[in-house]
């Protein structure tokens, strides 16, 4: 038996096969600008990708994934800094010296090993999602608590990491674009090639991890939680675990889509902490389709793409684009463009246009020779 | 002692800007069950009618001997202002949403997008004019029977009724920017509201300086809780409220009407925001963010005070307000000067109002440990309550 087999499967693969022919075609097709953009959005794929697993199938509105998102910059903003500071004075990274700081907060140092920093981006905010999350789910905080208690962490966060300059350069952020990793800039063309690969190439990973996380029990335990917590709780499970392991999942998640948007926007700072942010990560869901991962990495690339383009042209009307969306698709089409096509969306309204002819809807009965029904 | 008493007082300041612009939240969320991240942008919305109303006062030359009370008649339109955006809100977008609390949030945000944007790029003037026209439209049904409303030429008659308050919304709009010319253009600038004269300096009280401006908005705070209780408690609408509250559906049963109940709550929450707006117009400069600097704040208050209690919410932000002082200005070092050195240093650590907020948000944590569902939680037999 070939997997291949079914109509399905032929196309699924065609899919795929133009999805990685456009990955390795786009960065001689774009040019540099435009692929370090779609660089950026895929990246932002991968937190939105969290941001429907812990919405879109469990059920809580976070929002403030932007802590983790700005957790995994700084993580490898660090890294960046240190590993290219050996030329300033005390061999720490440039910004010290205007504060007149001398030596290393003892939290940069273990910052100075690749290894640690690669493992911190996405472990250091899943820990500290997980704690976040623990203290709150204990105590069946839900619903819209949740979501205010995580919008007050966002800006808890951001208030902590704006206001220290002497231990992260506050307000200021940390630059990445002119540090050096391999022997190269960190903003040049060659690197921002292939961090777009990179991204690529995690976006798809996450995806398929995505996808094993809510195949089986697991999946439908988190279903479960968002459909019905009270009786998930009575059938025996616990949802404290599940809700704080998912959480904590969508927390690395955005770590390692911070740490890729950072290195590729060029700086790491405490506006990736400000609450619209947060909440854009929402709604890029929300349009593509909440509940299905591939709606939210269309959503998250194709509204940032939008964004791009109408900022460029008409930079007053995005706020009221942006505002008009946020109304529209929690009134109009509850389950995202996909999740509205999936439900059949797109024959109805061929239909209603008029292109479209209404299927027959009872089935046509079989009839034999004498004219009767069989049965 | 003087200084107990000066940082209570700072303290009680922070706390009753807090405790009016959480009122209105408060309230709308223990009713519907719907937290309006759009409270923030209404608070702008009253922040700018007081700017509008004192140019009005300024340039209007009948109404000059009388600039030093606009603030008073400002309190007034800015409650109107709010309320009716608030309820065009509830109307449009909010209704529709009932028993979905996350969708709300999601819409509300949009919407507070929307009115920042609004503000930005609409010369104010004009602005005023669609309030106005919104004001003057859904008012009017209220005037008319319900007979001709829901007879054969209703359609026809509601129509008309907005097709009037539109006029109005325009001629308003025209008036208002020939009469102030700042009102005529657009702009993205904040603008200050200047406090009448005799609202500057202070008063000296045992060696301590009160600032005025600060002692009106306790005033202008401590009215409207009285007034709110007053409603709530004594008037035959404030019941309804109050039963809707507790027993949606058996409410419901027993002919309450539940969306009038949702009309009039969402209005007045919006209006009580509308009013925070002038205390926060009072403080500084007045801009289209001016609102989000201080929404978290409520959500706080509203986390720790539970729902469905204004002794909660009342108690929540004052606690929060004293202790964004006590901690913020770095007062419990001065109150106990010779406190051991670690503890000093972390103290010292927190003396900066973002930095207060930190702490504070970790206590507020480390309480919802041990009460989960604020201070005076609702007694229920529900499961999921």
């Amino acid at each position: 038996m070939s997997i291949f087999s079914t109509k399905k499967s032929w196309i699924h693969l065609t899919l795929w096969v133009l999805i990685i022919a456009l990955i390795i075609a786009a960065p001689t097709l774009l040019p540099v600008f435009r692929l370090n953009l779609l660089g950026r959005y895929l990246s932002l794929a991968i937190v939105a990708l969290g941001v429907d697993l812990i919405w879109g199938f469990t059920g809580m509105l976070s929002l403030g994934q932007g802590i983790f998102f700005a957790l995994g910059g700084y993580c490898a903003a660090m890294f960046l800094q240190l590993n290219s500071s050996g030329e300033f004075p005390n061999g720490i990274p440039e910004f010290f010296g205007l504060y007149g700081v001398e030596k290393l907060p003892f939290f940069w140092e273990p910052f100075k090993s690749s290894i640690f920093t690669l493992i911190s981006i996405w472990l250091l905010p899943a820990i500290i999602a997980g704690l976040l999350g623990y203290l709150v789910f204990r105590n069946r905080i839900k619903g819209v608590y949740f979501s205010i208690l995580t919008q007050a962490a966002l800006l808890v966060f951001f208030n902590f990491f704006n206001g220290q300059q002497k231990l992260i350069n506050g307000t200021n952020g940390l630059k990445t674009d002119v540090t050096q990793l391999f022997g190269q800039m960190v903003g040049s063309e060659i690197m921002q090639r292939w961090f777009f690969w990179i991204s690529a190439v995690l976006v798809i990973l996450a995806w398929f991890f995505a996808k094993w996380i809510v195949r089986d029990r697991f999946g439908n335990i988190l279903i479960g939680i968002r459909d019905d917590e009270a009786r998930v709780r009575f059938t025996g499970y616990n949802p404290v675990i599940f809700k704080t392991i998912i959480f904590s999942i969508a927390g690395g998640l955005a770590g390692i889509s911070g740490a890729l948007y950072t290195v590729q926007s060029g700086i790491v700072s405490p506006q990736f902490m400000t609450v619209p942010f947060s909440i854009e990560m929402v709604v890029w869901v929300a349009v593509g389709g909440r509940g299905t991962l591939l709606g939210a990495i269309l959503g998250a690339v194709f509204i940032n793409y939008a964004k791009s383009l109408v900022s460029e042209a008409l930079p007053a009307s995005w706020m009221f684009i942006q505002g008009g969306l946020f109304i529209l698709v929690v009134t109009a089409l509850p389950e995202g463009v996909l999740g509205w096509i999936r439900k059949g969306g797109l024959k109805k309204l061929l239909f209603l246009i008029g292109i479209n002819k209404k299927l027959e809807t009872y089935p046509s009965l079989e009839i034999n020779e004498q004219g009767e029904v069989k049965s | 002692m003087q200084l107990l008493l000066e940082s209570l007082f700072n303290g009680v300041a922070i706390g009753s800007v807090l405790l009016v612009a959480a009122l209105g939240l408060a309230i709308v969320f223990g009713l519907m069950g719907v937290i309006n991240l759009a409270h923030g942008e209404l608070m702008m919305l009253g922040a700018y009618s007081t700017y509008i109303i004192q140019l009005i006062f300024k340039q209007v030359s009948f109404l000059k001997p009388f600039y030093d009370s606009y603030v008073i008649v400002a309190i007034g339109i800015a409650f109107l202002v709010s309320g009716t955006v608030g309820i065009f809100l509830e109307r449009t977008v909010i209704r529709r949403l009932y028993g979905s609390p996350l969708e709300t949030l999601l819409a509300t945000w949009g919407v507070s997008l929307i009115l920042q944007q609004f503000v930005r790029s609409v010369p104010l003037a004009y602005a005023s004019g669609l309030v106005v026209a919104l004001f003057f439209g859904l008012l009017s049904p209220l005037f008319i029977s319900d007979d001709l409303l829901s007879g054969p030429k209703g359609k026809l008659i509601r129509a008309c009724t907005w097709g009037f308050s539109a006029l109005l919304g325009v001629a308003t709009g025209g008036i208002l920017s020939s009469l102030v010319s700042k009102l005529s253009r657009a702009s993205a600038r904040n603008v200050d509201v200047t406090a009448p004269s005799w609202m500057r300096g202070g008063i000296d009280f045992v060696g301590i300086t009160f600032p005025k401006t600060r002692l009106l908005i306790i005033l202008i705070t401590v009215i409207s809780v009285l007034v709110v209780i007053f409603f709530l408690d004594k008037t035959a609408w404030g019941m309804r409220i109050r039963a809707v509250t507790q027993n949606r559906p058996m409410s419901d049963c027993l002919g309450i009407s539940t969306e009038t109940v949702d009309i009039i709550t969402f209005g007045i929450g919006s209006g009580l925001a509308g009013v925070a707006g002038v205390a926060v117009s009072l403080l500084g400069s007045v801009g289209p963010n001016v609102g989000g600097n201080y929404i978290v704040g409520c959500f706080m208050v509203v986390v720790l005070g539970g729902v469905g209690n204004l002794l909660g919410t009342i108690l929540a932000s004052f606690s929060i307000g004293i202790m964004t002082d006590l901690i913020g200005a770095g007062r419990l070092l001065t109150i106990w000067p010779d406190m051991p050195s670690p503890l000093a240093s972390i103290i010292d650590f927190f003396a900066t109002t973002s930095m207060a907020r930190v702490m504070i948000f970790a206590l507020i944590v480390i309480f919802l440990q041990f009460r989960p569902t604020g201070m005076f939680p609702q007694k229920g037999r529900m499961v999921e309550s």
